[in-house]
């Protein structure tokens, strides 16, 4: 049985041989051509006037093309419209592209675009949180709003309250390999679009809407990504868009790739915000009411930030009970990148604001911060199998009406299903602040494990001795939950298919709308497939994700990537092996269910065929060897205006213990270790989860520490490139690193009862940061909370040392 | 243009007509079809573009993204394309990283590879310092560095054995299987905006003639005037055939260090005398920039924000400059006039650097968002004597506090004749605040510049008093 096996990532032996290939590794048509954007060098202003001739006269340049060379400008929004390929009339951000040079190659392209002259006519910039307040700069009309009980009245008759605010940077993905599209130029206007992306069908929509050609004429081929982390689930748009148009006006195949100057400059990150809050509690540290306001710097167009922003509200409660909340998100306009999708999708953002208080009440109760966080937790999983509401049929999706321009693909597209209805709560079940309730809580047992197994109590002790003895140098450990829903908030999305064929010779071809970004997903998904028919991966072809080959998919995003397509490729590979069970059941003269397909064999009524005899024996024998295969997310319902029902199919858990030790002198910092304890349900490749693992912890430690984004006053981005923007290097990971799986399998039937993994484990990293917090605190006599901002640089932490020393 | 040979994964090449400012890594992908090789950033910081160029020094990683072609004559390079035996068989290293899952999106693994295999070849164990320059945002590392745990013990494959033969260069790649070469542009050769040049005489001649010119050493900061500031260089001189460049001389109470040895030879050689100098090093950049960076370079570009400079300025470094036939020396702290602006004649060079290496006292600080390849937001170096309890002398130097880097003069003066107290750091430490006006920037806010800058003052007392002061040198 392969499901369950620590297989290596399916292209680990090309990888390290560097034969993998990547879209720029890709031989072009001869005469293939290279473009290169020319940026705007304003935050917000209007172009009075432009230059190009010196573009169109450096050597190699082919074409050039702004604003005025179009009829009708491309747009490369997900959904909104609202992001033209080339700036028209006015810049919004520093940054943005307002011309395309095409070239003979990468190098002169670049070369060009530094030569175009562009006049322009400055106009006010709102560039932070406060500027955008202040003008009234935001999406949709006013801030979004959810409520459970009655918060204010809560906090004001609680013992005890506290308030605060926080700030919580941005982060760059810095995916190694860039954005990058190429268009090849097919016979009848037709295109073929090598890109970069986490949703291919969008690139679809997005090309044929710019050449004005149906999405038939549109195919997109993405074998693999240099990395994605979210950064190419809308940001891939303008590259293939422009290779597209480029193409058909040239006749000749055009390659984009950005210099990793320009994807800093140009493509959105994950939202920095700001969090208010205001909370009440009791003498424990329970929460009686908590108020939360999120600020939102979203950018300067839509993309993805309702969806992120909704997804910070939905996780403003992580682990914990919370009777008595409101939640209130402001989606704030900005002249800067558009920030976009990011590894959680805002969730991070929305756990980090809640975790926060949890500190901040156990400080203020002098109580340890587990403890506090215990006293919050939802009750134990109440029913067991989980499902409270009973199991809806999958929509039809087709039957509903598709609006014109607009992308249904795209998380952020409105509502194309009705908002569903509330979910019923079974007697006795805690819901969540969006009324959803919590069936499947196991963060007792979890925590109770990895308290244990990190020795917290003890190491407590030993870093308060240590402490007390090293008056430059201080120890903090923080042990942070996490809960992290699992479906695609927009519920139609939660849909994929695959497709299958088996050959006569017995191998298997094996094709879904997931694409592959390192996270290794085909080889999950590979292994889903050679299980049902019983035989060894290597009679299993993983193939490119293909819009020719699987249609209308979704982003391989929110974590989802093996749950939809796991279970479409199962679906396309069973309904193969049935018909081969049948067909061989009848030259047998047995019932269909005695056929057995184990290790490479079938197995029937005594006999005994190899794998590539059954499939020779049943193409002979006319039988259809090939199958497409679907899924649909059961049991999610949501109406996201009121803030209620089932977004989620079922919530993936985990927790994290960080110890840390920072320098009083200069703030410098480091992590010394960290534990651990991930849910992944019954995992289909545990070797696959742990990397996942690992790999979001450092990434999310990143985020909270070291990643910092700055823009000076005219709203440049001034870490743009590695040399300024740092993310971990080596020796950044924890020198002891504990990873282990909680192994339960998951209540829900979700493929091979597995969790996602993608994502929730990004937010073990917050405990890097609260154990900052934990060493700050020991700099000070405890009359006052540390409220550390993120990222915790050096001179973020000395100043919060600072603030402790001066009480 | 210029004639280039060197072998290319065990194959002879020999070039001719190439535009000296052409990358290795373009080459390799455009023209040469070797796609491997990745880029990830074009800057030398994320190191997706490794390779190994083996000489007579032996095998070193370099970022193939900032070295130009005319750097490589006479080297072996091995990218990751030719890595396995000819028969298929993966190098010890490669079947580590699959094993150990040690790949996830895989972008990065043809670099990472590439550094695992330079540090396996030379039997290196410091992995974390070794793989400093490789950025994966996927695995986190943990399951990098347990692969090349794993193949630390098993020895080099037989198919790479030849490149580590220093009889190799010799006979072979220098002539490219067609003979020997003719260095070009020589000092009797007709002008040519290339200069090859083999000695520092000939180098002298060319650059008095051609005071326009820009040297190139290890092209660590030059490559970025090419890859991303996208400019022309011409005429440019190629320094790295000049072995006087390249020595070290040491004289028992100084060491005189050549312009061309770079930062991790002279890592090396302060190693044993200098330890906390040979750490600041260590935490210069990558392991692929110190193969290519030349500490030459890296005073003579004049960044304030060096980590070379502080620390040589604090050991009392002189720094010998060539113009033709002239030479002269100076302190370096007299060197930096103004923000990137040197006491450097026109068509004047820097020969070398020499400085005492009897430094028991010395201490440099590197302050930055990252431990390790980071450029510092403040690089603080002391150097104190006492004498009877008392400072006799005293020398600071900062980077990343002034337009270059600077000594602490008021600082200094403070603690002259004053006892060795907290009272004495703490007066240094208020006269600081008139010896520097720091800027802010993304690295950091003046500010804290000022702040850190005096505390690493009080770090410097808790450090000769032996109190624990660094976190790196925390266990868990």
């Amino acid at each position: 049985m392969s499901v369950g096996k620590s297989l290596p990532h399916d292209a680990a032996p090309l990888h390290v041989t560097g034969a993998a290939r990547y879209v720029d590794d890709i031989d072009l048509p001869a005469g293939a051509l290279h473009l290169a954007f020319g940026l705007s060098t304003y935050a917000h202003a209007e172009i009075t006037g432009m230059d190009l001739t010196a573009v169109r006269a450096a050597p190699g340049v082919v074409a050039v093309y702004a604003a005025a060379d179009f009829d009708e400008m491309p747009d490369c929004s997900p959904s909104a419209h609202d992001e033209p390929l080339l700036a028209t009339g006015k810049v919004h951000y520093l940054g943005q592209p307002v011309f395309l040079v095409v070239a003979t190659s990468h190098l002169a392209a670049r070369k060009a675009a530094r030569l175009g002259r562009v006049d322009y006519a400055p106009l006010p910039a709102i560039l932070t949180v406060d500027d955008a307040l202040a003008a009234g700069s935001r999406f949709e009309s006013g801030p979004v709003v959810w409520t459970k009980g009655d918060a204010g009245a809560a906090i004001a008759a609680a013992p005890h309250r506290i308030e605060g605010e926080m700030e919580i940077g941005g982060q760059e993905h810095f995916y190694l390999e860039g954005q990058i599209a190429a268009a090849v130029p097919q016979e009848g206007g037709d295109m073929l679009i090598y890109s970069s992306t986490q949703h291919p069908t969008e690139i679809q929509h997005k090309v044929a809407h710019a050449l004005h050609i149906p999405m038939h004429g549109v195919r997109v081929e993405t074998r693999r990504m240099g990395g994605g982390f979210g950064g190419k689930e809308s940001q891939g748009n303008a590259l293939a868009i422009a290779c597209a148009w480029a193409a058909r006006d040239t006749g000749r195949p055009c390659k984009m790739r950005y210099d990793r100057d320009d994807d800093m400059m140009i493509t959105g990150k994950r939202h920095d915000l700001r969090i208010r809050y205001r909370a009440g509690f009791d003498g424990e540290g329970r929460v009686l009411g908590v108020d939360f306001t999120h600020l939102f710097r979203c950018g300067w167009a839509l993309d993805l930030s309702i969806p992120v922003a909704d997804r910070a509200m939905l996780h403003a409660d992580n682990c914990y009970h919370l009777t008595d909340v409101r939640i209130e998100s402001h989606r704030l306009r900005t002249n800067t990148q558009s920030a976009t999708a990011f590894r959680g999708f805002g969730g991070p953002q929305g756990m980090v604001g809640v975790e926060r208080v949890m500190d901040h009440i156990a400080f203020d109760l002098g109580r340890d911060p587990l403890a506090v966080r215990r006293a919050n937790f939802y009750a134990g999983m109440a029913v067991s199998g989980g499902g409270a509401s009973p199991p809806a049929p999958p929509r039809d999706i087709y039957a509903e009406k598709k609006a014109e321009d607009q992308d249904l693909a795209s998380r952020a597209a409105v509502e194309a299903v009705s908002g569903g209805a509330d979910v019923p709560v079974p007697l006795g079940v805690q819901t969540t602040p969006y009324h959803m309730p919590v069936v499947d809580f196991i963060g007792h047992e979890l925590v109770a494990a990895l308290e244990a197994s990190a020795e917290y109590t003890a190491r407590r002790g030993a870093i308060a001795e240590w402490n007390a003895r090293s008056p430059i140098l201080k120890r903090g450990m923080a042990l942070t939950p996490v809960k992290f829903g699992i479906s695609f908030t927009l519920t139609h999305l939660n849909q994929a298919g695959a497709l299958v064929h088996v050959y006569q010779d017995g191998s298997i071809h094996l094709n879904h709308g997931g694409t592959e970004m390192g996270q290794g997903l085909f080889q999950k998904v590979a292994q889903v497939a050679a299980g049902v028919f019983g035989v060894g991966l290597e009679a299993v072809k993983i193939t490119a994700t293909d819009t020719g080959k699987v249609p209308n998919t979704s982003a391989t995003a929110a974590s989802s990537g093996s749950d939809l397509n796991g279970m479409a490729a199962q679906v396309a590979c069973v309904t193969i092996r049935d018909r081969m069970a049948a067909f061989l059941a009848g030259q047998h003269q047995v019932p269909p269910d005695a056929v057995r397909f184990e290790g490479g064999r079938v197995f029937v009524a005594g006999a005994s065929y190899s794998f590539a005899e059954a499939a020779a024996k049943s193409y002979a024998g006319r039988v259809a060897l090939s199958s497409t295969g679907f899924y649909a997310t059961p049991k999610i319902t949501w109406d996201r205006a009121a803030g209620r029902g089932r977004p989620f199919y079922y919530f993936a858990y985990g927790a994290a213990v960080t110890e840390v030790v920072i320098d009083t002198l200069t703030g410098e910092n480091r992590i010394l270790r960290a534990d651990l304890l991930h849910d992944t349900g019954t995992s289909l490749n545990p070797a696959l989860d742990i990397g996942q693992i690992e790999g979001a912890y450092v990434q999310g430690a990143g985020w909270l520490t070291m990643e910092e984004l700055v823009w000076d006053d005219k709203g440049a981005l001034r870490t743009h490139a590695p040399s300024t923007y740092k993310i971990p290097a080596c020796s950044d990971r924890p020198p002891v690193f504990n990873v282990a799986l909680w192994g339960a399998e998951n209540p829900e039937a979700t493929v091979g009862k597995s969790k996602a993994v993608g994502e929730p484990p990004f937010m073990l990293g917050i405990s890097a940061l609260m154990a900052l917090s934990d060493a700050v605190a020991a700099c000070g006599d405890g009359s006052r909370y540390v409220a550390l901002d993120a990222p915790a640089t050096p001179e973020r932490i000395l100043a919060a040392i600072n603030r402790q020393r001066d009480v | 243009m210029t004639d280039i040979a060197f072998h290319l994964n065990g194959t002879p090449v020999w070039l001719s007509d190439v535009a000296p400012t052409q990358t290795l890594l373009d080459w390799l992908r455009e023209t040469r079809g070797l796609k491997g090789t990745k880029e990830g950033c074009n800057e030398g910081d994320c190191g997706a573009c490794t390779v190994i160029v083996t000489d007579q020094n032996g095998p070193k990683a370099l970022n193939a993204c900032i070295l130009f072609l005319p750097q490589l004559h006479g080297k072996a390079i091995r990218t990751v394309d030719g890595l396995t035996a000819p028969d298929g068989t993966p190098h010890p290293v490669q079947e580590a990283m699959v094993s150990h899952h040690g790949s996830q999106c895989g972008f990065c693994t043809p670099g990472f590879v590439m550094s695992m295999v330079a540090a396996h070849t030379t039997g290196r164990k410091d992995h974390d310092t070794a793989l400093a320059g490789n950025l994966c945002r996927c695995t986190g590392y943990a399951p990098i560095i347990r692969a090349a745990k794993a193949a630390e013990t098993a020895p080099v494959p037989d198919w790479l054995k030849a490149e580590t033969d220093p009889a190799f260069f010799s006979a072979q790649i220098s002539s490219g299987g067609k003979g020997a070469i003719a260095p070009a542009g020589g000092a009797d050769s007709p002008p040519s905006p290339v200069c090859r040049p083999t000695t520092t005489d000939d180098l002298a001649t060319w650059y008095a003639a051609n005071p326009n010119a820009t040297l190139i050493a290890g092209a660590t900061d030059v490559g970025l005037w090419v890859t991303k500031q996208l400019r022309d260089l011409a005429p440019v001189a190629f320094l790295g055939g000049i072995a006087e460049l390249k020595t070290i001389h040491d004289s028992g109470a100084r060491l005189h260090v050549g312009a061309g040895v770079t930062i991790n030879q002279l890592m090396e050689a302060v190693a044993p005398s200098l330890p906390s100098f040979a750490e600041l090093l260590r935490r210069y950049a990558s392991d692929q920039i110190r193969n290519a960076a030349t500490i030459g370079g890296n005073i003579a570009n004049g960044s304030p924000i060096g980590d070379g400079p502080p620390a040589l300025i604090a050991l009392g470094a002189r720094l010998h400059l060539r113009r033709g036939a002239d030479r002269r020396d100076m302190a370096l702290e007299d060197f930096f006039l103004d923000y990137r602006k040197q006491d450097r004649l026109p068509g004047e060079f820097v020969e070398a650097v020499s400085f005492s290496h009897t430094a028991p006292a010395l201490r440099c600080y590197k302050l930055s968002k990252r431990f390790d390849q980071d450029i510092s937001a403040v690089c603080g170096c002391f150097n104190v004597t006492l004498e009877n309890g008392s400072v006799q002398s005293a020398r600071i130097a900062f980077g990343g506090m002034a337009g270059t880097p600077k000594r602490a003069a008021k600082a200094e003066a403070a603690m002259l004749g004053k006892p060795w107290s907290m009272e004495t750091i703490i007066a240094a430490r208020s006269a600081m605040q008139g010896d520097f006006t720091p800027l802010s920037d993304m690295r950091a806010s003046a500010a804290y510049r000022t702040e850190t800058a005096g505390n690493m003052l009080i770090r410097y007392f808790h450090d000769l008093s032996g109190l624990p002061v660094n976190v790196l040198e925390v266990t868990p």
